[in-house]
């Protein structure tokens, strides 16, 4: 059996996403930007797209700017804010510990630019506390930049409220909504949300598309030069087909959400509760403030890419905040955030699942993974000294 | 990232996993910090490697490597295993990506270590050029 449990790294695209692209390859191959009617006919379905957007964030289409995805919809947020804050002399930045690089190496880049950076920290559940961001909070606060969920734990801070305290100090607020988008509710104005960054291929749409979402009065700055499209805060011929595979399936998300995210958190609970029946195995990130697909486990004693490759072998797709996963000799910053040692982060296992699993899946996990764990601990002589050290 | 077929072959099914319980030498490396702890076992008899086991902590390549390790010095005098490089165990297993060189690094170590401690129960002197290096510090095996 194969088993697709990575959907935190990328989604299937949805059939409704893939039917809306289609046509924009062979027919609506138009350039918005042309005056002609092949142009002018991608410019409307361009035009749609944004308000189908804007119509499921609770923003207004012309607040929609369509970037190549969300890495590049956070730096341009952040600089925005950066931008703003200078000429007021502000060169402060409020963000947490276990943000996405991202955001993180945007930050760095500032802080080399004389930018102060406080980072916040969350606790062993991975939820920034509103009281610590109050208290950081200063006069020269350009901006408060907090994801909305995380990528690797699934925690859920508290947007609206942390919005709200932004909006009453009077400091922007950006929240990297990527991993939240068309999983979670989002409201930009509910939610008292500045500015969010959002990615297509997380919610089954295709790679190569996002959003950064600007609250009108916010002056944004582009960071790529060139054409006048997107009202010249963003150049470069829009992607298309990947701008409206993202709305349609955007808008089949947020429409299915209620169903979806009850199933989708039934079997989320359903392998929790039967991983977490292997000995010296704990959850990480706190139970429910989490993503209804997120799943993540440090299985104690082994190591987390082995895992990985056992689990492949058996067809199942997973994910893991090991060090030989990220390249490096640290595991995962947002393990380390929560108070793991590096011994227990290595350890890590995040399965993701979609609206694309079922029970038969997750219970195919569930007898794959007891006796992969017992193979690796028994080779393991960190497992062999915890057991003697009980 | 990728590894060969021959990683995959030695991960999937490590040769000479265990422990030596009357053991000639023991040597231990790495750390779990940084993700990869090897332990390997000696059996050594009239001078020749008689039996090699390990246990490792770490990813598919620091498996693969203790066991293609191993595997490189069963049956060979100690003069051949105190040769042993991480060159030869990667060549072995036809490759390792650049960021798992210190894999084999490790493996090299950790037999080497195994004989330290083989030549120390005997009270002798390890020939120096062979001695190992590893302190335990594995940003310096460079990733």
């Amino acid at each position: 059996m194969n088993v697709y449990a990575d959907n935190a790294a990328t989604t299937r695209v949805s059939e409704a996403a893939l039917e809306a692209m289609l046509p924009c390859f062979v027919e609506n191959y138009g350039n918005p930007s042309s005056p002609h009617h092949i142009g002018q006919k991608a410019a409307q379905i361009l035009l749609a797209a944004r308000q189908t957007m804007a119509e499921h964030l609770g923003a207004e289409a012309s607040e929609i700017l369509f970037t190549s995805g969300g890495s590049e919809a956070d730096n341009q947020a952040i600089i925005t804010a950066a931008v703003i804050g200078a000429r007021k002399g502000k060169k402060h930045i409020i963000s947490t510990k276990i943000e996405h690089h991202a955001v993180l190496h945007a930050l760095n880049k500032l802080e080399k630019e004389g930018y102060e950076i406080t980072l916040l920290d969350v606790y062993e559940d991975g939820i920034v506390r509103l009281s610590d961001l109050e208290a950081a909070i200063r006069p020269d606060t350009a901006l408060v930049t907090i994801m909305y969920a995380n990528n690797e734990i699934g925690t859920i801070q508290p947007i609206k409220e942390i919005g709200a305290l932004c909006r009453e100090k009077g400091v922007i607020f950006h929240t990297d909504a990527v991993q939240a988008a068309g999983h979670l509710p989002i409201n930009v104005k509910e939610q008292n949300i500045d500015m969010l960054s959002l990615s297509a291929h997380k919610f089954h749409g295709p790679k190569g598309a996002g959003v950064f979402f600007c609250r009108k009065g916010i002056p944004i700055t582009s960071i790529i030069e060139g054409g006048a499209q997107e009202r010249g805060k963003r150049a470069g011929t829009e992607n298309l087909p990947a701008i409206v595979g993202m709305a349609a399936a955007f808008k089949a998300a947020c429409e299915q959400m209620p169903d979806a995210a009850a199933r989708v958190q039934a079997m989320r609970d359903k392998l929790i509760d039967g991983i977490l029946q292997l000995p010296e195995v704990i959850l990480n990130g706190d139970r429910e403030k989490r993503l209804p697909g997120n799943v993540n486990v440090s299985v104690k004693g082994i190591e987390g890419e082995s895992l990985l490759l056992m689990l492949d072998q058996a067809g199942i797709c997973a994910s893991s905040g090991s060090a030989c996963t990220s390249g490096s000799l640290d595991p995962s910053h947002v393990l380390l955030a929560i108070g793991l040692t590096h011994e227990v982060a290595h350890g890590s296992l995040r399965l993701s699942l979609s609206e694309y699993n079922n029970d038969a899946e997750i219970d195919y996990i569930l007898s794959t993974l007891p006796p992969i764990v017992e193979r690796l601990r028994s080779m393991s002589p960190v497992w062999k000294k915890m057991k003697e050290g009980k | 990232m990728m590894y060969s077929e021959k990683v995959m072959d030695h991960f999937t099914n490590p040769r000479n996993v265990g422990e030596i319980e009357d053991a000639s030498g023991i040597g231990e490396v790495g750390n779990a910090k940084c993700g990869d702890i090897m332990k390997i076992f000696l059996k050594i008899e009239d001078g020749i490697i008689t039996d090699a086991k390990f246990n490792t902590f770490g990813c598919g390549a620091a498996i693969a490597t203790s066991s293609m390790a191993t595997e490189l010095i069963k049956g060979k005098p100690i003069e051949e295993a105190l040769k042993l490089s991480n060159k030869a165990v990667v060549e072995a297993l036809d490759g390792l990506p650049p960021v798992k060189l210190h894999c084999s690094v490790l493996a090299e170590e950790g037999v080497k270590m195994a004989l330290q401690d083989y030549y120390n129960k005997r009270g002798e002197e390890m020939p120096e050029e062979y001695r190992p290096r590893c302190d335990g510090d594995c940003s310096g095996c460079g990733v």
